[in-house]
């Protein structure tokens, strides 16, 4: 056996600073070029914007150092220049309304939401010392992410917007609790397939090479199945249904190993969607609108023409490969331009070129969240952090790939760019909690000193062995331990640290 | 766990591989038909929102853009726009635009493929693109004597350089002025369009290219003339059967001469004699000698039945009819029946003779210029045909000088200049209407610089007493001289 040498992980905290420094200038020139390209003169707040925005992102590094000093050093400000760029395509939509009349100030809002999420984002680190805490409030989640997914149908409180019921209207806001509930429901998944991953894994027939699930064990896969198309039929939400779903299936599959589940859940969706495409009419017409965008037939029909999607496509279209540049488009004729339709006006404004980077920044923080699942080692934090970076990277592919016609379009938003306080709030959460996980990920074993510590002259010390196998061989960071029990860790080394 | 987690990143990087190909299928595959679906306001708020070049003639702008304070930033004005508005054509933001604003749309707004170079320079530097420059053929004193000597008749002048084929005068009448359609106020701009639509000669119509193709009458004799040389049959000295009355066959209709009267003495007559009094009875046998496919054929090569011909606007095809009967062959041969021309084509008759019968491709623009004043593009004559050999073109032309110097045609005469031409009186084929005059010239005959086609609607101001040579040939000749003068 090779010999390991031991080598000092980097915190990674001075990356962090060095990155977030261009991630604030690239959201502060948007909004001061917007500003100049619109009116042709700077934003009025832009100081003010500046300064509140580095002060909350330098905050949440320092809250960094303080309590997680070994988090992945990109996702901050990965996150950091998306909220950013968002914010100020949001103000240069509300420009462009201005400029036709009609008065629309989500810029200062979303600036409110995004204060309120990375203040929440930091309480979550200092609060959650280890993110295994959650798993004890497993069924907790359930309850609690299933009462999210249904309470837009509770009449008085629901609220249906542009034919989707997806809304809840409270004290004078509205909130899509579907966010928060995927997050929720993340924490369940992880905190249940992590219990039955060995029955859920290995116990069935094999039939054609696919290892199948007992029946019973179908019931959970069933019962997503039955929520998601539920919402999908009762709350008119193709996106939200095929979230969820997605979220599950990926996560059993990450919990099982087993394709045989993958197999099955996507024949179970798109037998589903099939279904309510033949059955109900409004996602037939969704369908129709996909398949057949630019048909005038479609484009004219009132409700539920291609209108709003065809609009979108003449936009990403106007943008052709280097856009407009900011202020300078007109994302403002495209309907949502600031929600639904904001990858329309950023592919408009900033051109391909500029929606390709925004991609790769999704992908990079995806990937990182996924990196981090490796890194972990217990199997909860695995399962949590995969399922939240995969949750990321699937609502991309859905909102972009609706607006781009690869997928029927569906309402969801596209994350941390959108208008909209609950979409903020969860995924600067979700954020959090992978910041989180990774702290543990990257941390170095505490079972290794090097070198001697001050004070001493002699030999190193011995290398502490607190009773698991692996004390002689170093663990280099982020290998994870194949036969390491999740829950051990939670009496083992965690406690020494 | 891993094992899995490394896959999905893998499916993670395919969906974003996904999402990367779909934006650019939407943003470059597909932008331009998305960039020029009508239902794309984006693009006239674009476009108008753009600093559109200029539309030049011998220097001075007959079409420019100004910077206003409105939705749409920049104002486009024609200067003199009646003269020119059968070459500029109109921009407007109600009824988008015709003529060389719509034919040279991506050149004038700066987004044609042949300036991505400017605008990745533009895009670097930062400045505001901007729309290229076209410069054209046209000779600014010509279309100005067309216009005059058209007066307040109908009807449309085309003029050519024989030896390049680039256009020297395009006017159309009645003409309307363009800058009451480029108004940004959209009511006033569609109440002008419908009023131009209602008006009396059909202003909007583009009569020199497009317009109602009109009969050709007898200056198509000169196709009829070039078949009979170019088959080997006839020599201008040719002796041809002339009676005052021809029976026609399959038929009991007859052609005769136009007022009745004779050609040539004892019912004969050469051909030089023939085209030179336009002798109808003469050129209907000949015709019908000749048949239908020799006449199409040679009139084809004339540049007749083009259906792809752009100066860079379509030009409306000239007809020779597909299935010709014998009776018809006689009337086709004298440019009646079935047989259509437009100014533009009867030019190009002319030209080609002048050209020792190589005939040019006609063209209007000649250079196109960024706003820096590069060259894009510059007009490169190209031939479009050997309309007939230089023998038989030597032999046409002497005998269209015939025609200016002691036949119909002698309204056209230049003292100092000998002028080539011929005349034509085109039935209309309705009772109650006068027939349209023609006249299609070059000059001077030994070195052509300028051919000239004209045609005046319904004899004009003479009316029913019109013929070609007295109604066309003036205009023609004042054409002529505004070219030689200079």
């Amino acid at each position: 056996m090779a010999t390991i040498q031991p080598h000092r992980v980097r915190p990674g905290r001075g990356v962090e600073l060095a990155l977030l420094v261009p991630a604030l200038l690239l959201g502060l020139a948007a909004y001061a070029l917007t500003g100049l390209g619109v009116t042709g003169e700077l934003p009025g707040n832009v100081v003010g914007y500046g300064v509140g925005m580095a002060a909350l992102a330098l905050g949440l590094h320092v809250v960094l150092r303080w309590r997680a000093p070994y988090a992945d050093p990109v996702i901050l400000p990965v996150a950091i220049a998306l909220n950013g760029i968002g914010l100020a395509m949001i103000y240069r939509v509300d420009l462009g309304m201005v400029a036709r009349g009609r008065e629309q100030d989500f810029a200062t809002r979303q600036l409110g939401w995004t204060t309120v999420a990375l203040l929440l984002a930091a309480g979550v680190l200092v609060v959650l010392r280890d993110h295994r805490t959650l798993r004890r409030y497993t069924y907790t989640a359930m309850v609690v992410g299933l009462l999210l997914i249904v309470l837009p149908l509770i009449p008085g409180l629901g609220a249906e917007i542009n034919g989707a019921r997806i809304w809840i209207r409270f004290a004078g806001f509205s909130l899509q609790p579907a966010e928060i509930g995927k997050l929720v429901l993340a924490v369940f998944f992880a905190g249940y397939l992590v219990t039955n991953r060995d029955t859920l894994a290995l116990a069935g027939p094999k039939v054609l090479g696919l290892q199948l699930p007992r029946i019973r064990d179908l019931g959970p896969l069933v019962l997503a199945w039955a929520v998601s198309i539920s919402v999908l039929v009762l709350e008119r939400d193709l996106g939200t249904s095929l979230l969820f779903f997605g979220l599950f299936v990926a996560m059993l599959y990450l919990a099982t190993e087993r394709t045989s589940w993958v197999v099955i859940g996507l024949g179970l969706f798109l037998g589903g969607a099939v279904l309510a495409a033949t059955t109900f009419g409004h996602v037939a017409a969704r369908f129709d609108v996909w398949l057949n965008a630019l048909d005038p037939e479609i484009y004219n029909r009132a409700p539920g023409g291609s209108g709003q999607l065809v609009g979108g496509l003449f936009g990403l279209a106007g943008g052709g490969l280097f856009g407009t540049g900011w202020g300078k488009g007109r994302p403002d004729l495209v309907p949502y331009a600031e929600s639904d339709f904001i990858v329309a006006s950023l592919g408009e404004e900033l051109g391909l070129t500029g929606l390709l980077a925004i991609l790769l920044c999704y992908l990079v923080l995806a990937e990182r969240g996924l990196r981090t699942a490796i890194g972990v080692r217990d199997g909860f934090g695995k399962l949590l952090a995969g399922g939240l970076a995969f949750v990321v990277a699937f609502q991309c592919f859905i909102v972009v790939g609706g607006i781009t016609r690869i997928i029927p379009l569906t309402g969801l938003t596209t994350p941390f760019l959108a208008y909209g306080g609950s979409s903020l709030l969860a995924n600067w959460i979700i954020v959090a909690l992978l910041l989180r996980i990774s702290d543990d990920a990257r941390r170095p074993a505490p079972d290794l000193v090097l070198g001697p510590p001050p004070g001493t002259t002699t030999a190193p010390l011995p290398v502490r062995t607190p009773g698991s196998s692996r004390a002689g061989a170093p663990r280099r960071e982020g290998e994870p331990e194949p036969s390491a029990d999740p829950t051990e860790r939670i009496a083992g080394p965690g406690g020494v640290r | 766990m891993n094992t899995p987690l490394r896959r999905l990143a893998t499916v993670v990087v395919g969906m974003f591989v996904v999402l990367m190909g779909g934006a650019t299928w939407v943003q470059f595959v597909q932008a331009d038909k998305l960039n020029n679906d009508g239902r794309n306001v984006r693009t006239l708020y674009r476009e108008f929102g753009r600093a559109r070049g200029p539309i030049v003639v011998a220097g001075e702008a007959i079409a420019s853009s100004a910077p206003v304070d409105d939705a749409f930033k920049y104002q486009r004005s024609y200067a003199n726009g009646e003269l020119y508005a059968p070459v500029t054509g109109f921009y407007s933001i109600v009824h988008r635009g015709t003529m060389l604003e719509q034919a040279e749309n991506d050149v004038l707004n700066g987004q044609a493929d042949s300036l991505f170079l400017s605008r990745l320079q533009d895009l670097i530097t930062g400045k505001q693109p901007q729309g290229s420059s076209i410069e054209l053929t046209i000779n600014p004193a010509a279309q100005q004597a067309a216009w005059d000597a058209l007066g307040d008749q109908r009807g449309a002048v085309v003029a050519l350089d024989p030896s390049t084929g680039a256009i020297l005068a395009l006017v159309s009448k009645p003409s309307f002025d363009p800058n009451q359609l480029a108004t940004h106020d959209s009511a006033a701009a569609n109440a002008a369009y419908q009023a131009l639509l209602a008006a009396e000669g059909n202003p909007l119509e583009n009569k020199a290219i497009q317009g109602p193709t009109y009969p050709p009458g007898s200056t198509f004799k000169l196709i009829t003339a070039a078949a009979a040389l170019e088959s080997g049959r006839a020599t201008p000295e040719s002796v041809l059967t002339a009676p005052d009355e021809l029976a026609l066959p399959q038929t009991s209709a007859t052609v005769k001469n136009y007022g009745g009267s004779s050609c040539g003495s004892g019912g004969q007559t050469t051909l030089a004699d023939a085209l030179r009094v336009s002798c109808n009875t003469a050129f209907a046998q000949l015709g019908l000698d000749l048949g239908a496919d020799a006449l199409r054929e040679q009139a084809d090569k004339f540049g007749f039945d083009n259906d792809e011909q752009y100066v860079p606007m379509k030009v409306a095809p000239s007809r020779f009819p597909d299935e010709v009967n014998a009776p018809n062959t006689a009337f086709s041969a004298l440019g009646q029946y079935s047989v259509t021309a437009t100014p533009l084509e009867m030019a190009m008759v002319s030209a080609a003779i002048a050209n020792e019968g190589e005939l040019m491709e006609p063209y209007l623009v000649q250079t196109v210029r960024t706003a820096d004043l590069d060259v894009v593009r510059e007009a490169d004559p190209s031939r479009m045909s050997q309309a007939v050999s230089p023998t038989t073109a030597a032999a046409l032309r002497d005998m269209m000088v015939g025609v200016v110097e002691n036949g119909s045609g002698k309204a056209a005469q230049i003292s100092g200049v000998q002028v080539a031409g011929k005349t034509g009186t085109a039935q209309t084929g309705r009772e109650d209407e006068s027939p349209h005059a023609w006249f299609t010239s070059f000059a001077p005959a030994d070195a052509p610089r300028v051919a000239v086609a004209v045609v005046v609607e319904n004899g004009g101001a003479v009316g029913n007493e019109a013929t070609g040579g007295k109604v066309a040939a003036p205009v023609a000749k004042a054409v002529i001289e505004a070219v030689l003068g200079q």
